[in-house]
């Protein structure tokens, strides 16, 4: 019994001095890091990295995306994340314990150079092979693609037989088949090809361009006819597909643009196109929206997951009442006078970006965009939309609907295009033109305000940013045929579309002289634009 | 008009009579030292300029709290050009002409210099131009305080050759003369060095160009063929944001396709979400962070004269200052300010620049500084990754196009040309 006791005491002292071992090596190698220059570090993740402990991929993965700090007294090594008013979450790398919150003069964030992050991230990878998260073993597994070893293959195989996720089992086939590809003998090689045929991963096909590919005098460097062979027709099918998702992806490209040219030429379709006032600060009630939206965040600092939903109707009403404004102020003096009209009101654009520079200062204003506009949607490796792009198209395509309801089906909808059409008749019906006039003005420059809120999320927010679009808007609306929303639809994506069609041959520059001249064309030989107004409302 | 003249001298001999008096502690009213200050306070420059009228101011303030120049306190005439080029010519003429300065601080784009030029050589006035540009000229009365292409575009793309292995690379740049001459440089110079046409991609795009999707595809097809790539942009200011935002978007790194660019800078970045861009790189002579006590002392002085203490510093306004000081050492060198003396004293003048060593101006109106790579940081402050040992003499005609390559430019006898060919030994007189 008493030898007993002794035994399980040994059994313990001895565990217990191997783990506080570790422990005493992880903590002297970070104290390390925190002490090291920035041409010492290399070394120092290396060491690190080779410590066998579930904890260094965390430290490692932390240093990475810049949240390892250290103390500046005692230079101490903690996991730090922003909070609000300049303060770090604190929390010790090594020991589960609630995070802190302290000051961040405090502390010091240990920079890393963009070597390093090359270098962290192919360690955290590695580590991460083993993974319980299966989103990071994913990533793992991809991330080790780019630079393939012949001494991960052992780690490869291993995580072959357990694995049950089927696209990680996938990826990880493809690393298997690209080490086969440069090691493996004939047969290796050929079932490597029938496996990588049709893979969209760059990698793979840089690696079969390689069988391909002749030396400096022209000797294909694989000798054997049937690798060749095959290699040709799995490149054929890759660049087959690429092409095809390219093509998408222009398109995909064209509608975005199609629908920034569409939010910010709808408004202007409204005031010019249905009330025929050439309106010049059209491009600073759309500025107006995007400060509205940085001023909502400035507002609510702790929410700008929601800050757009609540920008959207600020900035329809804030541009609204400037429009309403404009129109009350200096435009219903001149009905009839487009001249005078764009004067005026090229004038009132001056002011209004003066004014937001005296107010806001010229620098542009930083808006942050929510975490679920940012980023994209990976369908495959060669294709991916961008979220923010997606959102801003199924945003412009509900706000032309909500548009096109309200003129349609609703009362004011009616006053509106009665207006338009007769004004006398519409008076002697009853309809206060006046007031009318106000309304639709208000509406074209709310929604301006609107699509300032998207452009806030693509653009900088600054002074000039409505000069950037007035021209656009206007080639829109005339494009598409004055006083018709539809028009302005299909004007706004078809340029977008040809636009972007055009830019990959001819260059960004160009691209835009060439779709202009052929506005220009177009309009020469119809005046009218794409679905010109018919009947009595001409005139 | 004889008794008027006669008043005249009267006048004058009483005013220096009463300064003998009174001593030259007090500045005598209407006998100030004028500084003109050419920078567009509106319209789209605006944005980057105003930050250096401000510095200019604080510099004029500084001076004169130090007892002023020759004696005379320094008087700012700040004019507004208002991002219009040709209005630049006509604000330099009145500077010169009307309002009579001995100076002119100004320009920032390079279409507004060139407008100024003709002006200036004509009135025979002095310029500083503080921003880095794209070479190829040399003025006898304009001193460049910027960098020269060979001072920035070139240490950069060396860093990135050798330090980041890059070797396939693209060059995007808006549709101008700065972007255009230094891709010219930048791609004669990479041949040079072996890389091959097929290695090379350049792209322009019109100025405040927002939609980047198509750019940031093909730049991420063209840096997926298994070789590092890198882009070396020289898009100029407002672009910046969108580009950086779909590189971010569209799932680009810095790890994997670095962007150096050669006009972004603290001030840029402080109107910006930076979390996408950490990583990315810039080239510059000056960087708010670097660690010195001159650097140190110049930021504390500058939010307090803007009375902001998150205002930042960037590298045109370290030209600016060392411009200031430079000509103001070489007024009191050559003890007036007539601009001939005053032209031939700024040659050779030292002044310690803000990242703790010296800057030299040159017989070539170029300074000699030093090169430093930083890369973005969350905080939109840059970690300086590299920089150069001692200073790089600024080189006026750029070595790698063939029709500079022979040429220099020296102002002191007995070459005195803008524009002297080696070879031929003549002088073309095509300064700019």
């Amino acid at each position: 019994m008493y030898r007993l006791l002794i035994g399980i005491f040994l059994v313990f002292s001895i565990n217990a001095t191997a783990f506080a071992d570790v422990e005493n090596t992880l903590a002297h190698e970070l104290n390390v890091l925190a002490h090291a220059k920035l041409s010492q570090m290399p070394e120092q993740i290396d060491v690190l990295a080779s410590i066998d402990d579930p904890r260094i991929a965390d430290i490692l993965q932390a240093l990475l995306d810049g949240n390892l700090y250290t103390r500046k007294t005692d230079k101490k090594i903690f996991f730090a994340l922003a909070g609000p008013d300049r303060t770090l979450n604190l929390s010790d790398p090594l020991e589960v314990s609630d995070a802190v919150s302290k000051p961040s003069k405090e502390y010091k964030r240990i920079g890393v150079n963009n070597r390093m992050r090359s270098q962290l991230r192919t360690a955290v990878s590695q580590l991460r092979l083993q993974s319980t998260d299966e989103k990071q073993r994913l990533a793992a597994v991809l991330r080790l693609l780019n630079d393939l070893d012949p001494s991960v293959l052992g780690l490869l195989n291993q995580l072959a037989e357990t694995e049950t996720n089927k696209t990680i089992l996938e990826a990880v086939y493809v690393a298997r088949a690209l080490l086969a590809l440069e090691h493996g003998d004939r047969l290796e090689k050929l079932a490597a090809i029938d496996l990588l045929s049709g893979n969209l991963q760059p990698v793979v096909l840089n690696k079969l361009l390689l069988i391909v590919a002749a030396d400096a005098n022209g000797q294909r460097l694989e000798a054997d006819p049937v690798i060749y062979k095959r290699a040709e027709t799995a490149i054929a099918k890759i660049e087959g597909k690429a092409d095809f998702y390219g093509f998408i992806e222009t398109t995909f490209f064209g509608l975005s643009l199609g629908s920034v040219l569409l939010l910010s030429a709808v408004g202007l379709a409204i005031t010019f196109g249905v009330m025929g006032v050439i309106n010049m600060a059209h491009g600073e009630l759309i500025m107006l929206g995007a400060y509205t939206t940085y001023v909502v965040q400035l507002l609510m600092p702790d929410h700008i997951e929601y800050s757009l939903l609540v920008a959207v109707p600020t900035a329809f009403v804030v541009s609204g009442l400037v429009g309403v404004a404009i129109e009350r102020g200096i435009i219903r003096f001149l009905y009839g006078r487009p001249l005078e009209t764009l004067l005026a009101t090229f004038g009132v654009s001056l002011v209004l970006q003066q004014a937001v520079r005296s107010i806001f200062s010229p620098l542009n204003r930083s808006v942050a965009t929510p975490e679920w506009m940012s980023g994209s949607w990976q369908i495959n490796p060669l294709f991916s939309l961008t979220y923010n792009r997606m959102y801003i198209l199924v945003f412009a395509i509900i706000v032309f609907v909500l548009l096109l309801l309200l003129l349609k089906k609703t009362t004011l909808g009616l006053q509106f295009r009665a207006v338009a059409q007769n004004r006398a008749m519409a008076r002697a019906m009853g309809i206060r033109s006046q007031w009318v006039d106000a309304m639709t003005f208000g509406l074209g420059s709310g929604v301006a305000g609107i699509a300032g809120v998207a452009l806030s999320q693509l653009t900088n927010v600054g002074p000039n940013l409505g000069q950037a679009y007035i021209i656009d808007s206007f080639m829109v609306v005339v494009f598409g045929g004055v006083g018709n929303l539809w028009g302005t639809l299909v004007s706004a994506f078809s340029l977008g579309i040809a636009n972007k069609f055009i830019e990959p041959v001819a260059g960004a520059v160009l691209a835009k002289i060439l779709v202009l001249v052929f506005i220009i064309l177009f309009i020469q030989r119809n005046p009218r634009g794409l679905f010109p107004q018919q009947g009595r409302a001409v005139d | 008009m004889s008794v008027l003249k006669n008043f005249r001298g009267i006048a004058t001999g009483v005013a220096l009579g009463c300064a003998g008096v009174l001593g030259t502690g007090v500045a005598w009213a209407g006998d100030t030292i004028k500084v003109g200050v050419l920078h567009s306070l509106s319209g789209t420059m605006a944005i980057s300029e105003t930050t250096l009228k401000d510095t200019v101011l604080m510099m004029i303030e500084d001076q004169n709290k130090a007892g002023g120049l020759l004696g005379k306190q320094l008087e700012a005439v700040v004019v507004d050009p208002a991002s219009n080029w040709p209005l630049f010519a006509e604000k330099a003429r009145e500077l010169i002409s009307k309002e009579e300065v001995d100076i002119i601080f100004g320009c920032w784009t390079s279409v507004s210099r060139k407008s100024v030029l003709p002006v200036i050589e004509e009135l025979n006035g002095l310029m500083f131009y503080p921003v880095q540009y794209e070479g190829e000229e040399s003025s006898k009365n304009v001193f460049y305080t910027g960098a020269a292409p060979n001072q920035q575009a070139i240490p950069a793309v060396d860093y990135l050759a050798e330090e980041l292995e890059v070797t396939r690379w693209v060059l995007a740049g808006t549709d101008y003369v700065y972007p255009r001459t230094t891709n010219k440089i930048l791609e004669a110079y990479l041949k040079s060095k072996g890389v091959a046409d097929e290695d090379i991609m350049i792209s322009y795009t019109p100025f405040g160009h927002s939609d980047w999707q198509s750019i940031v595809s093909e730049i991420k097809t063209f840096g997926s063929a298994g070789k590092k790539t890198a882009v070396v942009s020289t898009v100029n200011g407002d672009a910046n944001i969108p580009f950086y935002k779909e590189l971010g978007n569209q799932g680009v790194s810095a790890v994997d396709i670095p962007v150096v660019a050669f006009s972004v800078g603290e001030e840029e970045l402080s109107g910006m979400d930076t979390s996408a861009l950490v990583g990315h790189l810039a080239a510059w002579n000056y960087f708010q962070s670097v660690d010195s006590d001159v650097n140190a002392e110049f930021i504390e002085k500058w939010q307090k004269f803007t009375g902001d203490d998150e205002r930042v510093t960037n590298d045109p306004m370290e030209a600016t200052y060392i411009g200031f000081k430079m000509w103001a050492q070489a007024v009191e060198k050559a003890g007036t300010t007539d601009t001939d003396a005053v032209e031939k004293a700024l040659i050779g003048v030292t002044v310690k620049n803000l990242t703790g060593g010296d800057a030299v101006m040159n017989k070539n109106h170029h300074l000699s500084k030093p090169v430093l790579i930083g890369e973005i940081q969350e905080d939109g402050q840059f970690m300086v990754v590299s920089e150069t040992s001692g200073t790089v003499p600024g080189d006026a005609w750029s070595d790698f196009l063939p029709g500079s390559k022979d040429v220099i430019a020296d102002w002191t006898a007995p070459i005195s040309c803008g524009n002297y060919n080696t070879v031929s030994k003549t002088c073309s007189g095509q300064n700019f």
